[in-house]
């Protein structure tokens, strides 16, 4: 299996053979941003495009299919008309806090999107609590919201952060939680020992009855987290217009917008790193001949394809399930998720103590 | 306990109704889609017939149609999209009768309200799915819907009367 660590390295030899060290790592540094950046443009915009297509092909339509060939430059053009669309200066506004919310939403996005492992050597961040990482600033993003919400001097904006902070909040839970399980089977935080530790079976069928449970919460409350339908109670036409970003305009908005479609993307990555062997293509232990047929797709290709699945379950949700009220919304979360999510927890740990899985 | 009991119970229920409409909308989701991509098919886009676009008088291949110029529809018509114009003709046998000279049909005005159609007499009006329709003239919209040189079809009622 090609391993990306080879290119990595071979430019960053390239770089201390050119430079002194100090400008080799800035020089590197800002590498990694722009690659990361430009991903993350990338995907928000093939996020957008399949959204609309999928959510046409729900509704029995053929979704766009006008600009360039199946409708593939929809989404380019759409964000040619976000970029030059004018950012409206709203009076009475905190104008500091205003401006910063939708880059602490973004930044948030980008830094839990940088901790994802792609490929092969094909990381950002990994480090000893990385998954712990990956949560920490995930959660920054309710932040931003709040922020948005509070700065925009309006009662709707203000109602709908209010709203979102507390379901992101509630839903916090049970993500660490259903994590904390995956944890617990794996016995590492480190992203790329979680992928390594599925070399011989992916955690979903290595922890059975345990990991089940928990991928099945941690795609409920995922779709809770990234403010999506049947969860999406931030943004309510009748009640609070658009909820948090009502007041948001040009590139702004399109901060948010990215900000949703990439946290989709994110949820969708650590549920296919977490449950579904990350890069790790199938594995079965015994048919030696079939993992080696395995290995020759290239690691990428599976943790696109894995997360790519995950993404359709989430819009599937998004595009079958009424929405639920506020109430019902934590009621889910504090009545069914969490008491399920704590014995869950305690199933995993007798699983794990007892040698019970796989 | 009965609480308890009550608590599963539900759980299991909501998640089965979840798990049916996930089946349902997967259904749909590989159904065959109803959208028209109109200006590529045009050539084999077929209207539904119950669709107005256009009143036309039908005419049959011996360039006859139905209308004695009675002018029901003309009466019936809310917006006077309709106008018809006739003259007094006295045929071999002496007799005094009403014929159509011009079936005079303002597209532009009208409303697709099928009370023309519904009200004449002797079932000489229908309306065609045609829609493409723009022009660039208010004039173009109106439109003389007998042909030139046709008559009244003769007493036993013509057949095969098309458009």
């Amino acid at each position: 299996m090609f391993d990306f660590s080879v290119i990595t390295q071979w430019i960053d030899q390239l770089l201390r053979g050119a430079l002194p060290d100090a400008a080799a790592t800035v020089v590197e540094c800002v590498l990694i941003g722009l690659a990361l950046l430009l991903g993350y443009a990338v995907i928000a915009l093939a996020l957008i495009y399949v959204e609309r297509k999928v959510c046409a092909w729900f509704q029995c339509r053929l979704g766009p299919n006008r600009v360039g060939p199946f409708g593939l430059l929809q989404s380019v053009a759409d964000m040619i008309k976000m970029l030059i669309k004018e950012i409206i200066e709203i009076k009475h506004v905190d104008r500091f806090l205003f401006g910063l919310a939708p880059y602490i939403v973004i930044i948030a996005s980008v830094a839990a999107f940088s901790c994802l492992p792609f490929a092969k050597g094909l990381q950002v961040l990994d480090f000893n609590v990385g998954i712990f990482f990956l949560i920490a600033v995930s959660s920054i993003g309710i932040v931003g919201i709040l922020l948005a919400g509070w700065a925009s001097n309006n009662k709707y904006s203000l109602i709908g952060a209010m709203r979102s902070g507390a379901q992101m909040i509630s839903y916090e839970l049970s993500i660490g939680l259903s994590i904390l399980t995956m944890v617990v089977l794996s016995g590492t935080l480190q992203i790329t020992e979680l992928v390594e530790g599925q070399a011989d079976g992916w955690f979903l069928f290595k922890g059975h009855v345990p990991a089940l449970i928990a991928f099945v919460v941690y795609l409920v409350a995922g779709t809770a987290e990234t403010n999506r339908g049947p969860f999406d109670l931030p943004e309510a036409d009748s009640e609070l217009t658009a909820g948090y970003h009502t007041e948001y305009s040009g590139m702004h908005f399109g901060f948010f917008y990215l900000a949703e479609y990439l946290n989709m993307f994110i949820v969708a990555g650590v549920a296919a790193t977490l449950f579904l062997g990350g890069w790790m293509p199938l594995h079965v232990p015994g048919w030696e001949s079939f993992n080696e047929v395995m290995d020759y797709i290239p690691s990428l290709f599976w943790f696109l394809g894995k997360v790519g699945a995950m993404i359709f379950v989430i819009m599937w949700f998004k595009w079958t399930f009424p929405r639920l009220r506020i109430d019902q919304l934590l009621r889910l979360e504090w009545k069914y998720l969490l008491p399920i999510n704590l014995l869950n927890l305690l199933l995993m740990v007798i699983v794990v103590v007892y040698k019970l899985h796989f | 306990m009965n609480s308890l009991y009550r608590y599963i119970v539900n759980f299991v229920k909501g998640l089965r109704s979840l798990l049916v409409g996930m089946r349902t909308t997967l259904r749909v989701f590989f159904r065959k889609k109803i959208t028209e991509c109109y200006p590529e098919n045009r050539k084999k886009l077929v209207m539904f017939d119950r669709f107005r676009g256009e009143l036309v008088l039908l005419h049959d291949s011996q360039n006859h149609h139905k209308c004695i110029a009675c002018g029901i529809c003309e009466v019936n018509c809310p917006n006077s999209t309709i106008r018809l114009t006739s003259e007094m003709v006295t045929d071999a046998a002496g007799k005094k009768k009403k014929v159509l000279v011009d079936y005079h049909y303002d597209h532009g005005s009208c409303l697709f309200c099928h009370l023309c159609v519904r009200t004449c007499p002797q079932g000489a009006l229908d309306f065609i799915p045609t829609f493409e329709h723009a022009v660039f003239t208010r004039e173009k919209l109106v439109h003389k819907l007998n042909r030139e040189g046709s008559s009244l079809a003769p007493k036993p009622v013509a057949e095969n009367l098309t458009v």
